[in-house]
């Protein structure tokens, strides 16, 4: 038994909060729901009305998704014989053969490759830079630390005009290199920021001992201010990773046919017959998915990355 | 308290000489650690800027590489602020950040006092609400449109539903009147939670004793809530506002997938504008110069709101 207190709600305001953060929350996930739903329709159900709740799933958006069709027509759907595959079979029934792989799984890779290499570079130079801004003196601290901040208040676009031109001399223009580079210079600020958080909390004591135990400083920040900042690191690297998977502005401005991700792919998935939402809605689902398990995982630190560490809980 | 040899010797040595057997110095050490990070923000933020400034005064254009650059001084300056378009461009700035921020606020703040009353299970809905805020604003923008795709719709559904009008006879981004409310109910959905999480944040720093102290005062619930909740909560909903500003300022992606700036450009954010300008009319020293007036009013209304937010942490 809890002992009594004036300001604990009472039962009654705490069953109506509830309710209506309940309802709230609700009609907050219904469109993911409606999303996700859709991505298992067929693309008759899904463009039904009234819209259709309950439906028999199939895996033929995700099917359309991953390869690109072509409508033949009786006589050469015979030429081609039997389908082979249960994927082939799938798109037999409404008279088309898959011609070939889509170029979704590519953009999809290329979304890994950019989001994990940005990831790893801003954790590496973040967590360097954090320690020393949290450490040693270092001159214009300050003046440094606001200067790494403000490069998050410049518009994208406004900043674009000059990195193509920069990144067409240089050979950079749609490479992954390029792309991890800029992606890493856009998730530096908030690298260095919640980092130095991390760090500032753990006591310079240990650090101290080791010091006097004849470790080098450098040995010191290795051996024993890393393990401690484990957790601190993997929350910020998984931030940065969202961040960079997420980005469309400069994907879409600076990357076609190669180091293109899927934020500008998804919107431009197209059916042999008009726009196919199953496979939207599968592409969507395939990359918003592990951003939700993410997010599930990382609640506690969530407000810690979301505002550069300037609201602690 | 000197055992073995290895510490007699340690003792004997000179201290500047073993400081350099001991690795770099601290000083050497924060610069190698800072100087990489310095180094490619220098690159990829404060060399474009300074490059966007100087485009910013010539007639530069980047389809035409050969064509002879010359200097035009103020000439796009003059031009973007005299021009009707621009301001109708600001506009539509203007009353969606307005509307999302009034409307983010007050039902963030609400979420936010309703959740601090503690009801069982109150994580677990936190963090389901939370979710649309994590995903990527492009490829939320394009399932949109197919929430708002006029009869096969969940929106338009929902709307006839509740209303019992034919969820046929409207579309939310295909009319002038409401593509701009079509933006402000996606963002809202959207970002709502962040205003949310900080005010939480905020209600949770505000310790048991102050409204203890004001019960015995016998104060009311109603006096409390305005002299010690809204007072105590507002430098956190500020921070809020301010994060929300900046972002929806610069607001590009969400858009650009939901209606691409149409129906006609009534929902051509700025940011969209300037894509438009710089990117498919190749006119790159005006929209240099855009750029530079666009980052100066983020920048500078930043400030003012940043010098507000401390007075009233101050108080």
């Amino acid at each position: 038994m809890s002992s009594y207190s004036i300001t604990e709600p009472s039962r009654r305001q705490k069953w109506f909060a509830g309710v209506l953060v309940v309802l709230y929350a609700l009609i907050t996930i219904l469109p993911l729901v409606w999303i996700i739903g859709t991505s298992f329709k067929t693309p008759s159900d899904a463009i039904a009305y009234p819209p259709k709740t309950f439906f028999t799933p199939t895996v033929e958006g995700y099917v359309n998704v991953f390869t690109t069709r072509t409508r033949l027509t009786e006589e050469q759907l015979q030429a081609v014989g039997e389908p082979q595959t249960w994927y082939d079979r799938l798109v037999r029934k409404d008279g088309l053969v898959i011609s070939g792989p889509s170029r979704f799984a590519e953009r999809f890779t290329n979304s890994v490759i950019i989001g994990f290499g940005s990831t790893v570079l801003c954790i590496v130079l973040g967590t360097a830079a954090a320690y020393a801004f949290s450490r040693f003196k270092v001159p214009l601290k300050d003046d440094l630390l606001f200067f790494i901040l403000s490069t998050r208040m410049m518009p994208p676009i406004a900043v674009a005009i000059p990195i193509f031109l920069m990144f067409r001399s240089l050979g950079l223009s749609d490479t992954h290199a390029g792309m991890i580079l800029l992606y890493t210079a856009v998730n530096l600020s908030l690298s260095v920021w919640l980092l130095k958080g991390f760090i500032d909390e753990i006591p310079v004591e240990y650090e101290e001992a080791a010091l006097i135990d004849g470790y080098t400083r450098f040995q010191a920040f290795y051996k024993v201010v890393l393990p401690q900042a484990a957790t601190g690191i993997a929350s910020t690297a998984i931030f940065c990773l969202i961040f960079a998977w997420n980005e469309y502005a400069f994907a879409v401005l600076l990357t076609s046919g190669n180091a293109q991700t899927a934020p500008p792919f998804i919107p431009t998935i197209i059916g042999v017959s008009g726009q196919d939402w199953p496979a939207v809605a599968a592409g969507a689902t395939l990359f918003l998915v592990p951003v939700m398990v993410f997010t599930i995982l990382l609640r506690k630190h969530l407000l810690r990355g979301i505002t550069f560490g300037a609201v602690r809980k | 308290m000197l055992h073995s040899p290895v510490d007699r010797v340690a003792e004997a040595t000179p201290h500047a000489i073993a400081k350099r057997f001991r690795g770099l110095s601290d000083r050497s050490l924060a610069w190698l650690f800072v100087a990489p990070s310095i180094v490619l923000l220098l690159a990829v933020n404060i060399f474009p800027l300074i490059w966007t400034i100087r485009l910013s005064f010539t007639n530069f254009r980047v389809n035409r590489p050969n064509a002879e650059v010359e200097f035009v001084g103020l000439k796009n300056y003059i031009s973007i602020l005299s021009d009707k378009d621009i301001w109708l461009t600001m506009q539509a700035t203007a009353h969606f950040l307005i509307w999302t921020l009034v409307l983010q606020v007050l039902i963030g703040f609400s979420l936010a006092y309703l959740i601090n009353k503690k009801f069982r299970g109150n994580d677990l809905w936190t963090t389901i609400i939370v979710l649309p805020m994590m995903l990527s604003p492009a490829v939320v923008g394009n399932f949109w449109t197919f929430l708002y795709q006029p009869q096969i719709g969940l929106f338009n559904y929902a709307i006839g539903f509740l209303t019992g009008a034919d969820p046929s006879s409207f579309s939310m981004i295909g009319d002038v009147a409401l593509a701009p409310w079509a933006i402000v109910i996606v963002d809202t959905w959207m970002w709502t939670p962040f205003v949310m999480l900080i005010c939480l944040a905020g209600l949770r720093s505000i310790p048991d004793s102050i409204y203890e102290a004001a019960e015995c005062d016998r104060a009311s619930k109603w006096r409390q809530f305005w002299t010690i909740t809204i007072p105590l909560v507002l430098p956190f909903l500020m921070l809020a506002v301010l994060f929300r500003g900046i972002e929806n300022f610069k607001m590009f992606d969400l858009v650009v997938q939901l209606t691409g700036g149409g129906p006609g450009s009534i929902t051509e954010l700025t940011s969209i504008n300037l894509k438009r300008e710089a990117f498919e009319k190749w006119r790159t020293g005006y929209a240099s110069a855009y750029a530079v007036i666009l980052f100066v009013t983020v920048f500078g209304l930043a400030s003012i709101y940043v010098k507000a937010l401390n007075k009233v942490k101050e108080r």
